[in-house]
């Protein structure tokens, strides 16, 4: 009963995912719910570390590219099979985290963030420079992701991947947060030096969850690569980095749900807003300032606080 | 062999030698003072010994093993815990998760059995959740266990800081000013609290600035002034010390 009670909200999802091919009229409409889908990984990820372990990343799109860009040249240019690929992208996409981590978290705040945007920043440069092997900023083709002989392709197909994949995701973070290593990780958001004195050896949480989130990130690029069938440079520029911490603040800060929202809402925006034709930019901007002045804990932690009071907000 | 012996440690910031040439023993069992004037550097002892800072010279030893410069984690590992001056509660979370931060070091932290959630995780954190629960009504904070720790007075902080360290299970606890900003009350309150823990065998070093507390309970006393060691003896020894009444009241000279 206890655990049912703890996943009501992974129900509910669930739910949606299984009904929403009855009410999705077009495969425009499938493409919408998969790149949600996707973004909803990566930001859930991306969740995990600024949210729940109050640290920060302006340059996660860079993880996202080395999937992405792992899963283009690997098959094309050296006839790798697609999913060693793509583990290949995130191991390379981990590697790189657990190197660069150990000296960045040694900063804190601006200066943290300063260094993780020069990180994602670097990764965007190699790619749209190594010409030769990711065809600059023109981009590259794909090839499509089989397994056992059997092809992924359409959105259909791509759907229910990717719908169990969110499922899968969010059951897993949310049994992360709630383990000792969840507790440890937002204990050091609360009080570095409290959790460091009760056992916790803090950069090495640090370090763990930001290779997790940037595994996450690439698994998702190389998802989106084999998905879309072509990748550019823009996948790992900064402006999708900040594009992703967005949807983190918008959705709420160590909300897992919110991270759904988050995803949800400013995949969906500029495609609803697109009949503003020439304004979308500026309404998409305001949309932004305005959630933030009047939901400054994003929108999800908001909303729960209005239904219920003095109860764990990390729903 | 004393459990904590601190030999002739110092620190120093920049030009200013917070602690000088500081040594003593803290025998297993008791409950040891440190006391002394605003600035006298009792919290910078604090902060060497349990690892937050690192000495300049000296060393210190728990258990016969040098432990100068390990870094807090580590110390933890060994059975040390402390209580801050000013509050570190963690903010973003329920009281009752709070104390269940202390036992950190008991539990399985294994991420990937965390995220696929082995059964073995989610039983011992039910466990946890009675220890913790209990360790909350030790400390007096029973009626306080679901509430979020933002919501809670200064006074519950402070104990739920106690419950969190003994949630570690320790050996030497370090209780940094348990009594600042409480009323006459809560004081006696936490008075007895310390000596509760004292009887559950965890040995205490307390830094506190409310006298009557520290004589009431005081097995040993060491006194600083600026710095370096004034004197250090029972409480009836240190109160008839004629430095010690100097450097609180001013000597007559």
């Amino acid at each position: 009963m206890k655990s049912l009670k703890r996943h009501y909200a992974l129900m509910i999802l669930g739910a949606v995912l299984l009904l929403l091919p009855l009410v999705l009229p077009n495969n425009y409409y499938y493409d919408i719910a998969i790149r949600m889908a996707i973004n909803a990984i990566i930001v859930l990820g991306l969740n995990l570390l600024i949210g729940f372990a109050g640290q920060i990343s302006l340059g996660h799109a860079g993880f996202v590219g080395i999937g992405a860009y792992a899963s283009a040249i690997l098959p094309t240019y050296f006839g790798w099979h697609p999913i060693l690929a793509m583990a290949a992208g995130s191991a390379i996409a981990s590697a790189i985290a657990a190197i660069v981590a150990r000296p960045i978290f040694r900063l804190k705040g601006h200066y943290l963030a300063m260094a993780t945007l020069g990180l994602g920043m670097i990764i965007a440069m190699v790619i749209k420079n190594e010409g030769t092997y990711t065809g600059g900023p023109d981009g590259m083709s794909v090839a499509a992701l089989g397994l056992m002989g059997f092809e992924i392709s359409g959105e259909k197909q791509w759907y229910w991947v990717l719908a169990a994949t969110l499922v899968f995701s969010f059951w897993a973070a949310r049994n992360l947060i709630d383990s000792p290593f969840g507790r440890a990780l937002r204990a050091l958001h609360g009080s570095e030096v409290a959790s460091q004195v009760m056992g916790v050896d803090v950069v090495r949480y640090k370090v763990a969850i930001f290779v997790l989130s940037a595994f996450f990130a690439s698994l998702m690029g190389s998802v989106t690569a084999h998905y879309i069938g072509f990748v550019t440079p823009n996948i790992a520029d900064f402006f999708h980095s900040i594009e992703l911490v967005t949807m983190v603040v918008i959705g709420g800060m160590a909300s897992i749900y919110g991270s759904l929202i988050g995803a949800v809402l400013l995949t969906a925006l500029p495609q609803a807003l697109s009949t503003f034709e020439g304004w979308e930019t500026v309404a998409f901007g305001s949309i932004l300032m305005l959630s933030m002045i009047f939901m400054p804990k994003g929108l999800v932690p908001t909303l729960a606080a209005r239904f219920r009071r003095n109860e764990r907000d990390d729903l | 062999m004393a459990l904590l012996e601190v030999d002739n440690l110092s620190k120093v910031f920049g030009g200013v030698t917070a602690v000088q040439n500081v040594s003593f023993a803290v025998d297993r069992g008791l409950v040891y003072s440190v006391i002394g004037p605003n600035g006298a550097g009792k919290t910078t002892l604090f902060n060497l010994i349990t690892g937050i800072y690192t000495p300049t010279t000296g060393d210190i030893r728990l258990d016969g093993q040098s432990i100068a410069g390990t870094a807090p984690h580590a110390l933890a590992l060994k059975g040390m815990a402390r209580t801050f001056q000013n509050l570190q509660i963690c903010m973003n979370m329920t009281a009752l998760e709070n104390v269940m931060v202390g036992a950190h070091l008991q539990l399985d932290r294994n991420l990937v059995k965390a995220m696929l959630r082995f059964p073995g995780i989610a039983r011992r954190d039910d466990r946890l959740k009675d220890e913790a629960r209990e360790l909350m009504g030790f400390v007096g904070l029973t009626s306080y266990w679901n509430r979020a720790a933002s919501s809670m007075p200064y006074g519950a902080l402070k104990r739920l800081e106690i419950a969190r360290a003994l949630a570690a299970k320790p050996q030497i606890l370090f209780l940094d000013e348990p009594a600042a900003g409480l009323n006459s009350k809560e004081t006696a309150e936490i008075d007895e609290l310390v000596r509760k823990v004292a009887d559950n065998d965890v040995t205490v070093v307390l830094v506190e600035h409310d006298m009557k507390m520290v004589m009431n309970i005081s097995d040993r006393i060491l006194v600083l002034d600026y710095g370096k060691k004034l004197t250090e003896g029972t409480a009836k020894e240190v109160r008839e010390n004629p430095d010690v009444i100097a450097a609180y009241l001013g000597s007559s000279v």
